[in-house]
């Protein structure tokens, strides 16, 4: 800080210091603070804010546990549809993430360590539409695709692979359509952090251990993939932050009997006008994301620069 | 297996790879020319130049490119210097306050999108500040500063101090100092951030979508009746969108190519 000043003088520095207290304080802590706050107190009207009825408690967040019980294959569980969906929208998100991981993998592999320098130029050019290309065009593309009677049944039809046209998106409990939106929408976001990783990977290191002996699968468990965690950290956290988070994806390719937690939080906030118990899942939401984000930091043992990255 | 075989099934996959990544784009692309009212490929009814022309007779569409612009604009406008002055300050400081205010800086990033939109809009509306596209505004700037932020700090690294020592020592004024010494070594980071802040405010949906209150960006507009109101117009607006994007990655890529022939020559 006095090195700081000594720099650039008090004008300077004094300028530095109030854009980002502006940025840090009106724009992240305080919101945030303030939607904790706000998401213990029922909304109210105005005229009743403040009164005898403004009083902190757990009902927000208690709402996710009301309704009526739920039923599976004659089985009723004290399961209601907020609580189904909130623990669906983590585990499909966790999927995302494991599927992207599993599919960029050997690919980062090849980008890294197989091809030439000049085969990498224009790889990456190829790849660059698509990195360029919003999440919203991604999630329309395949909206397209997996139409009923759309392009991907009528091709399988027309090979006599299929019979009869598919429900794409009413698959896995009716989430078959967001895994394969999320995991086509963030993919990239696996890949390069990944690629990343394994390019500062020393290629002598991987032929010291064929020269002595190891199979390739040890190669990679033993060599490639420890070297690589911070790769894997970095994206596993971004994939599953924006799968967990988002709303376009499962908007354009839910099936009748799914929806994702963030609709749930957007109906509360907007079709109930509930800005309270909006902001009490919108916790929980966040919640989920700190665990995840400390969870990977602890089991790869990386700081948040490196999840950052 | 032997590394010959691997490589072969390496290459296999990354081609199947790239056309798992381009051919759900050319379809969307390729629907924008069928003359079917829902965006398909197949069947095929026949070329048609007509979900261009209703695109361009579309009033929303104008209406919320405008709305998009603006928007994009304003954040660029905010998010650059403030990204930039987060990574001076958080570069000068060492030890704990770093790392706390480090961690605090990128936490928008860590946060997914509805719950920035939500406590945006909560805390404004406590001022009586009322829902809109300024709010989408300060809602988007809370993680895009994060990101000019980091390409920021990331050049900061291979700046050499001792620059600015010898421009002070020199009697250059502390003004003179940030734009002539540290500011030009700076620029790539902050052109590249001031890039990627437009592109990233124009895509963005979650905070938008919860902030915006009546009015719309072309994200959130397009995004909301996608499913419902699904019309090929929409493909030929994505398809204009991935035009435009081949010919600035063949551009950047010639512009490159003729720099490094260039820097060959001199050598």
């Amino acid at each position: 800080m006095n090195e700081l000043l000594r720099r650039y003088g008090k004008p300077l520095t004094g300028l530095a210091v109030f854009l980002t207290a502006f940025w840090l304080l009106f724009l992240v802590i305080l919101p945030y603070f303030d939607m904790f706050a706000s998401s213990f107190r029922p909304y109210l009207p105005a005229v009743d804010v403040g009164g005898p009825k403004d009083v902190y408690s757990l009902n927000n967040y208690l709402t996710i546990f009301e309704n009526a019980d739920w039923h599976f294959f004659g089985f009723t569980f004290p399961m209601t549809i907020h609580l189904w969906v909130f623990i669906l929208t983590i585990l499909f998100s966790c999927l995302t993430t494991i599927v992207s991981l599993l599919m960029c993998y050997p690919l980062a592999y090849f980008m890294a360590k197989v091809i030439s320098p000049k085969g990498l130029a224009t790889f990456l050019l190829l790849l660059v539409v698509p990195l360029w290309v919003s999440e919203l065009l991604r999630a329309f593309a395949w909206f397209i695709v997996l139409a009923f009677k759309g392009p991907l049944s009528l091709t399988l039809q027309n090979l006599g692979v299929i019979a009869e046209p598919i429900r794409w998106t009413w698959g896995l409990w009716g989430y078959s359509g967001v895994l394969i939106g999320l995991t086509y929408a963030y993919i990239l976001f696996m890949l390069f952090p990944l690629y990343n990783a394994m390019t500062s990977l020393d290629t002598n290191q991987i032929e010291a251990a064929e020269d002595l002996g190891a199979k390739w699968w040890q190669t990679h468990w033993r060599v490639i993939i420890p070297h690589s965690k911070p790769g894997i950290a970095s994206g596993s956290v971004t994939v599953f932050m924006l799968a967990v988070g988002s709303i376009l994806v499962p908007t354009l390719l839910n099936s009748p009997s799914s929806s994702w937690f963030t609709e749930v939080i957007y109906n509360r906030m907007f079709d109930q006008n509930d800005w309270n118990g909006g902001a009490a899942y919108a916790f929980l939401l966040l919640l989920v994301c700190i665990f995840f984000v400390t969870g990977m930091m602890r089991y790869f043992r990386v700081g948040l620069a490196d999840i950052a990255k | 297996m032997t590394k010959k075989t691997s490589h072969i099934l390496l290459w296999v996959y990354a081609v199947g790879f790239i056309v798992y990544l381009l051919a759900p784009l050319a379809v969307m692309a390729g629907a924008a020319f069928n003359n079917d009212k829902f965006p398909s490929v197949m069947p095929w009814k026949g070329f048609t130049w007509r979900w261009f022309d209703e695109l361009y007779h579309d009033v929303y569409i104008w209406q919320y490119s405008q709305n998009t612009l603006w928007v994009a604009l304003t954040v660029v406008a905010l998010a650059v210097p403030i990204g930039t002055a987060g990574a001076i300050l958080v570069n000068s400081l060492k030890g704990r306050s770093r790392s706390l205010l480090y961690a605090a800086m990128i936490s928008p990033i860590l946060t997914p999108g509805a719950v920035i939109g939500i406590s945006t809009l909560i805390f404004w509306s406590k001022f009586s500040v009322p829902a809109g596209l300024h709010l989408s505004i300060l809602g988007q700037t809370s993680f895009i500063a994060a990101y000019v932020m980091l390409m920021v700090l990331a050049r900061l690294q291979s700046f050499d101090a001792g620059l600015e020592e010898a421009a002070l020592d020199l009697g250059a004024s502390h003004w003179q100092t940030l734009r002539r010494v540290l500011l030009p070594h700076l620029y790539p980071a902050i052109g590249a951030g001031a890039l990627l802040a437009f592109f990233q405010s124009v895509e963005n949906f979650n905070i938008t979508k919860f902030t915006r209150g009546a009015s719309n960006t072309l994200t959130v507009y397009i995004g909301s009746k996608a499913r419902s109101g699904a019309s090929p117009s929409i493909n030929a607006l994505a398809t204009i969108l991935i035009g435009v994007t081949i010919v600035g990655a063949i551009g950047y890529e010639v512009w490159r190519r003729r720099k490094a022939a260039r820097l060959a020559l001199l050598d």
